[in-house]
């Protein structure tokens, strides 16, 4: 057997047998949900309910009911949908790259993101659908022969290489994740004993048999589909900050945005990854599975990616004075000391100065500290992109059009909304799915379990 | 003699290892193996050839660039060039760079559902299908290997067990199939 170096921290802690770990994650499905469950589930659903109202009187009055005018024409909408689809990334990250790099740590928390992934991809493309108003017209972004001569979708466009980049990220991690689960939904089909369950579940597992071939070429599906994802992903941000680089607004056309994007992608998604994996591993107990080593290891990402979009925001404001381009200076004056100052600070505290925290072990080990910094980086990457869109639009080319953008209560709930559904969605994924890769934690369990790598040790010794 | 199929069940996938190695060395053919996680090594000892996955996966996706380049010659050359301020649209070389996102995503889209979907098809593991794994255990702490009487003529159920002696085998069952 592959075996691990002694110093490697292990990564399943205490003596688990393979059947405690599928009775560790398959218990909370069997079991009935602890009453905090219902409670978010509750708070939650009644915000998607919320959210969901919003979006329908938008679809039913228009896009007027936003608070966007003539000179500021992007601003909460766009903002959300890349706050979204940044979050989403860490679940491909984890997935992929970190299988590609054979990073261990991955198989706890794999499943779990790429969840999040799957729902905040959702959420953010609920925005550009209903930011077209007449959203029964959507299917006009695909190149479809139409009566109009046939007038082609335009495949110039960085808005339409996102419908084709959105789409195939969504629907390329909800297979890779579901392939991902058919063993475990085996496992659980196998183990519960409710008829009803045990009906749901061996639909679910389409039959999965768990022999050597059928193993065989799931790790190397597993393997091409991590090795196609990860350009993918890449790909999917830098399409998304060409939908600005594109265009000639100052503050926007720069060839930085591309790394810059995808790095700030990372840095929110792992920020949203540790949120929602805090919070889980203390409800289903799974301190065992997911422990401070692998907290500090998505801390130590985030310290990097933090860094790096650090550097980003630095040199775009050099560039912007060393550039010479008077427009382009004074849209970074504009947002460092104009109107939207408290925007641009709230961004740079967040997002540049308070990660570097993360520099000291014992705040990167630290739960209650690592999730208050959760929450304060996604806080700092929403106003990232705030920041970005609404500051560079308000002040234009034309100092009479300048106006500053207020939102409305429709933009305020159509984005809590999302949030809500967000949540519902991934809390009903936590109640009724593994919400561990059981059978990549099974894997490595005697290689990096802890009891297992004690009796290792000793071996040696003598 | 009526045909058997043996199942010796095992709690580690070394000692499974070990004695599917034991079995094959003995001259017999090991029909399976049934695991709750891939068990590394087990392919080449129960002759088990590389998937060719992978290379579904890449003519999938070469057809999906090829697709994506008529598709938008098509569409955006040949039916109905757009003038967008002034850009090159008259030939598809002088347009390319634009059209490379939109001809990778489709490449990947292709690759990805193409072998997913060869994937789910030759391993039968399809809506509805029945679970066809001997023993409920091997999805939860238990390693089979498969032997069939059938394959393995003019040997005995308990000489392919005396082979197994010694090798951590926790269970030996023999089924008539």
């Amino acid at each position: 057997m592959h075996a691990e170096a002694a110093i490697r921290e292990p990564l399943i802690l205490g003596h688990k047998t393979y059947h405690d770990v599928t009775e560790d994650i398959v218990r909370p499905i069997e079991n009935k949900a602890p009453r905090g469950w219902y409670i978010l589930m509750t708070i939650a659903s009644l915000i998607a309910a919320y959210g969901t109202g919003c979006i329908l009187y938008l679809i039913s009055k228009g896009i007027g009911v936003w608070g966007l005018n003539k000179t500021v024409d992007w601003a909460w909408d766009i903002t959300n949908f890349v706050w979204w689809v940044g979050i989403g990334h860490a679940g491909t990250l984890i997935s992929a790259v970190l299988l590609l790099f054979r990073q261990r740590w991955r198989m706890a928390i794999n499943r779990s993101a790429e969840a999040m992934t799957i729902f905040a991809v959702i959420m953010a493309a609920t925005f550009p659908g209903i930011h077209m108003g007449r959203i029964w017209m959507a299917y006009w972004v695909l190149p479809l022969p139409n009566q109009f001569g046939s007038l082609w979708v335009n495949f110039n466009s960085p808005l339409l290489w996102d419908v084709f980049a959105i789409s195939t990220y969504f629907s390329v991690s909800l297979v890779f994740w579901y392939i991902g689960l058919i063993p475990d939904f085996a496992t659980i089909r196998d183990k519960v004993t409710k008829p009803t369950m045990k009906k749901i579940y061996g639909i679910l597992s389409f039959g999965w048999t768990g022999n050597a071939k059928a193993w065989t070429r799931f790790e190397e599906v597993s393997l091409v589909l991590a090795g196609i994802a990860t350009p993918l992903v890449f790909s999917v941000h830098s399409v998304v900050s060409m939908d600005f680089a594109t265009s000639i607004i100052p503050g926007w056309h720069t060839t930085i945005f591309p790394p810059y994007f995808v790095s700030g992608a990372v840095f929110s998604g792992f920020a949203m990854v540790q949120t929602l994996l805090l919070v889980m591993r203390k409800v289903m107990h799974l301190e065992a599975y997911i422990t401070k080593k692998h907290i500090e290891y998505m801390n130590i990402v985030i310290i990097v990616t933090g860094s790096i979009v650090g550097v980003a925001y630095i040199t775009e404001l050099f560039i912007s004075w060393y550039s010479g381009v008077e427009y382009e200076s004074y849209a970074f004056i504009n947002r460092a000391t104009g109107p939207y100052l408290w925007a641009y600070w709230s961004m740079m505290t967040c997002n540049v100065i308070s990660p570097q925290l993360f520099w000291f072990k014992k705040l990167r080990t630290h739960l209650g500290f690592t999730f208050f910094m959760s929450i304060v980086v996604n806080i700092g990457m929403w106003f990232e992109r705030f920041v970005i869109i609404v500051t560079s639009l308000h002040r234009d080319y034309m100092p009479s059009a300048w106006t500053m953008f207020h939102p409305t209560w429709v933009d305020v709930g159509v984005f809590l909304g999302t949030i809500g559904i967000f949540f519902t969605l991934y809390l009903l994924f936590a109640r009724y799915f593994p919400v561990l890769a059981l059978n990549e934690v099974k894997s490595i369990l005697k290689t990096s379990g802890e009891s297992y790598k004690q009796r290792a040790a000793t071996h040696h010794h003598h | 003699m009526a045909n058997k199929v043996i199942y010796a069940v095992y709690d580690d996938p070394e000692q499974l290892k070990d004695g599917a190695r034991k079995l094959v060395s003995g001259g017999l053919k090991v029909k399976d193996v049934y695991s709750p996680f891939p068990v590394h090594g087990i392919d080449p000892i129960i002759g088990i050839t590389r998937t060719r996955l992978g290379i579904v996966s890449f003519m999938f996706g070469i057809t999906g660039a090829a697709l994506a380049v008529l598709g938008i010659w098509y569409f955006n050359i040949f039916d109905w060039p757009m003038n967008i301020g002034g850009k090159p649209s008259f030939h598809y070389y002088q347009n390319v760079p634009s059209f490379i996102p939109v001809t990778f995503e489709f490449t990947v889209l292709c690759a990805a559902h193409g072998m997913a979907l060869t994937y789910l098809i030759r391993n039968k593991t399809l809506p509805g299908m029945p679970a066809r794994n001997p023993d409920p255990r091997t999805t939860d702490d238990k390693f089979i290997i498969e032997v069939r009487t059938a394959d393995n003529h003019g040997r005995s159920t308990q000489e392919i067990e005396g082979l197994l002696q010694g090798t951590g085998m926790v269970e030996f069952n023999e089924r008539a199939c």
